[in-house]
C-alpha cells in the first residue's frame, strides 16, 4: 500500500464525512422547531460538512500532482463570513419577533436590534 | 522613519495579510506575484486609511494561533454534538434558551472575534449585542444549564482574548 492508496482512501472518508455533516445540516434545518434553532444547524453543521468535503478536494488536488492551497482560502473566508450572516439573521428574528423574546438587556440597556432611534414609529 | 513607516502601512497586519491571500489566491508562489501582492497590501490599507482612523492595537500572534487550533478542536466537537442532538433529540425536548453574557471586553475587535467563535461553537449563536456594547445575547440550542454555558464562554473563550487583544 502506496502513498496515492492511503491518501485516495483518505479522500472517500473525508468525502463520507462531509457528506455525513451537510446532510444533517438539512435535516437540522426541516425538524427544528422555530426559527433560532434552525439557525443553530446550518452555521455549524454547515462548516464542518463544507471544510470536510474541501479538505477531500485538496487531498485529491495533492495526489494528483495539481496541488493548492485555494480550499484553505475558501475555508478561512467561511469561517469568517458564517458568524455574520448567522448574526444578521438572528436579528432579523429578533426584529420581526419570529422567535421566543430575548430577555431584556442588563444595566437598562436595550438589544442594539431593538434600540429606538430618534424618528422611529411604533410598529 | 517610523512615522513614514506608519504612513506607508497604516494597518501592517492586514498589509501582510492582503499579500498572503493574494499569493494564496495565484495558488503558486512566485517572485513577481509576491512583489503584486505586497503592492496590493500597500495601496489598499492605504487608500482606505480614512474608514479606519484608529491604529490597529496591539495582537499576540502566537496566541491567536493556539487560540485558533483551541476553537479548531471545539468546532469539531460541536459538530458531533450538533448532529447528535438533531438526529436524535425530539423537538418538545430540546432545551433551547437565551444566555446573556456580561462581556469584559472592551474593544471591538475583540468583541467581533468573540461573537464569531461563540457562533462557531457549541450549539450557540451570537444574537444581538446590547445598546452599550458591554453585554452579547447569545442563541443556545440544547442546555439543562444556562449559567454553566455563560460562564465556560467567559473563561474558555473570553479570558484568552483578553490576553490577545491588549
Amino acid at each position: 500500500m502506496n502513498i496515492v492508496d492511503i491518501a485516495t482512501y483518505a479522500v472517500g472518508v473525508f468525502l463520507l464525512i462531509g457528506a455525513f455533516f451537510t446532510l444533517v445540516g438539512s435535516i437540522g434545518l426541516v425538524k427544528l422547531p422555530d426559527a433560532m434553532t434552525r439557525l443553530h444547524a446550518p452555521t455549524k453543521v454547515g462548516t464542518m460538512g463544507i471544510g470536510a468535503l474541501l479538505l477531500a478536494s485538496m487531498t485529491y488536488a495533492f495526489i494528483s500532482g495539481d496541488g493548492s492551497l485555494r480550499e484553505i482560502l475558501i475555508m478561512a473566508f467561511l469561517f469568517v463570513t458564517a458568524p455574520i450572516s448567522a448574526n444578521f439573521m438572528s436579528k432579523v428574528n429578533i426584529h420581526r419577533k419570529s422567535c421566543e423574546t430575548p430577555p431584556d438587556a442588563p444595566d437598562e440597556q436595550t438589544w442594539s436590534t431593538l434600540a429606538k432611534r430618534n424618528g422611529d414609529t411604533a410598529p | 522613519m517610523t512615522r513614514a513607516f506608519n504612513w506607508l502601512f497604516p494597518h501592517p497586519y492586514l498589509t501582510v495579510l492582503l499579500a498572503v491571500v493574494w499569493i494564496l489566491l495565484q495558488g503558486e508562489l512566485t517572485a513577481g506575484m509576491a512583489v503584486f501582492g505586497v503592492i496590493l497590501g500597500t495601496i489598499i490599507p492605504r487608500a482606505t486609511a480614512n474608514w479606519w482612523p484608529d491604529r490597529p492595537m496591539g495582537f499576540r500572534l502566537g496566541r491567536m494561533l493556539g487560540y485558533m487550533a483551541l476553537v479548531l478542536w471545539d468546532i469539531l466537537i460541536a459538530n458531533v454534538q450538533v448532529a447528535w442532538i438533531i438526529l436524535t433529540r425530539r423537538n418538545s425536548k430540546l432545551r433551547a434558551t437565551w444566555v446573556t453574557i456580561p462581556l469584559d471586553l472592551r474593544s471591538p475587535e475583540a468583541i467581533t472575534v468573540l461573537a464569531g467563535t461563540i457562533t462557531l461553537t457549541p450549539g450557540t449563536v451570537s444574537a444581538d449585542l446590547s445598546s452599550d456594547g458591554r453585554s452579547l445575547l447569545v442563541h443556545v440550542l440544547d442546555t439543562p444549564d444556562p449559567d454553566a454555558v455563560r460562564d465556560e464562554i467567559k473563561q474558555r473563550y473570553e479570558a484568552r482574548l483578553k490576553e490577545i487583544f491588549v
